[in-house]
């Protein structure tokens, strides 16, 4: 099984059943999978912070929901995640593909990569880095977690995860 | 106000929200306490999920910052999704200042143009009107309503997000079980 076929496969087991992307090479795949897959309703949306309330919608709508994003959008969603998903207490797990770390050919990815970490810490979003391929055994625990917590709850996945792009 | 006391509504950020408390407060009211632009994507998020209808009413300013909104809308159709927007022109919570809604930009025709089927502009004093049609009728609507700008004075909202997510959804829950 492939990691991006693990990832869906998770999502799937877990009941995520309403899943927003913004698109990322490095996330082609899983988002390919995404798409193609009956359990899951994905819905495109043009920025990060209209796709978390998309998923605030989803998930009261009664159906458990995911965001997949590049880390780029935490500048774009730092005012959502508090005064939506934290205020209101809303569960989200983020698949965010950890661009700027080893292996990636745009410099000016890395300008935000150095602030990635840092940004999820200061939010208190629990923050879990898979960088070998093994750490996607973790993504199902990850999940169970975010849904327990009513949390966001942050995944980054970088180049070296993805085997390169 | 007798239209929406019984449906669903997800209320703008700001006066729109806290007029909406003051004037009828229902647990089927969902308040924006934060997070400006974003009504029209949790209603979607929501209609799409479940069966009822759900009301997102937003205001021209609002949808202007989440211009982004109206192609997600059309191309993922709804049909229990109303979005209505109180296009006054102006951003009313912050001290009226004039939008680009209230100059050459039209949301009817913004809307049309990303491919939304169902677009109504309506007068103010005609909007309880079409949004009664709009009910009625088992298409997704985008209604904008050409309006004065202007609040009354009212109380900030102090009820508990979560409270106010935690009736919304006990609500609606208990309306998808029973039709």
């Amino acid at each position: 099984m492939t990691v991006s076929e693990k990832i869906v496969s998770d999502f799937i087991k877990n009941k995520v059943e309403f899943i927003t992307t913004v698109p990322c090479k490095q996330l082609a795949t899983v988002i390919d999978k995404i798409e193609k897959c009956d359990e899951i309703y994905h819905i495109p949306s043009n920025k990060e912070d209209e796709g978390m309330g998309l998923c605030a919608g989803a998930f009261m709508g009664g159906k458990r929901s995911a965001i997949v994003m590049q880390n780029t959008a935490i500048g774009v969603t730092i005012n959502t995640l508090v005064t939506l998903t934290q205020f209101y207490r809303l569960p989200l797990p983020m698949l965010i593909s950890y661009r700027g770390e080893l292996g990636e050919p745009v410099a000016c990815q890395v300008e935000m990569a150095v602030h990635t970490k840092a940004l999820l810490e200061q939010l208190k979003i629990p923050t879990y880095h898979f960088h070998k391929e093994n750490d996607v055994q973790e993504f199902d625990s990850i999940l169970k977690h975010t849904f327990m917590s009513n949390k966001p709850v942050a995944i980054l996945t970088d180049a070296t995860f993805w085997n390169g792009y | 106000m007798p239209i929406i006391r019984d449906q669903f509504v997800v209320c703008n950020i700001g006066l729109p929200s806290q007029e909406l408390h003051y004037l009828d407060d229902q647990p089927t009211n969902f308040y924006m306490l934060g997070t400006m632009g974003l009504a029209s994507s949790i209603g979607l998020g929501l209609a799409l999920t479940q069966k009822q209808k759900i009301i997102s009413i937003d205001g021209d300013g609002s949808v202007l910052t989440n211009f982004g909104t109206l192609p997600t809308i059309a191309n993922n159709t709804a049909n229990n999704f109303i979005l209505l927007i109180i296009d006054n022109g102006s951003y009313g919570s912050t001290g009226d200042q004039p939008t680009y809604a209230g100059k050459k930009t039209s949301l009817t025709e913004v809307a049309r143009a990303c491919g939304c089927g169902c677009v109504i502009e309506c007068k103010g004093e005609d909007t309880a009107e079409e949004l009664q049609k709009a009910l009625k009728s088992e298409k997704m609507t985008i209604i904008v309503s050409k309006c004065d700008s202007g609040n009354i004075k009212v109380p900030v909202i102090e009820l508990d997000p979560v409270v106010i997510k935690y009736r919304f959804m006990e609500e609606l829950n208990k309306k998808n079980q029973k039709n």
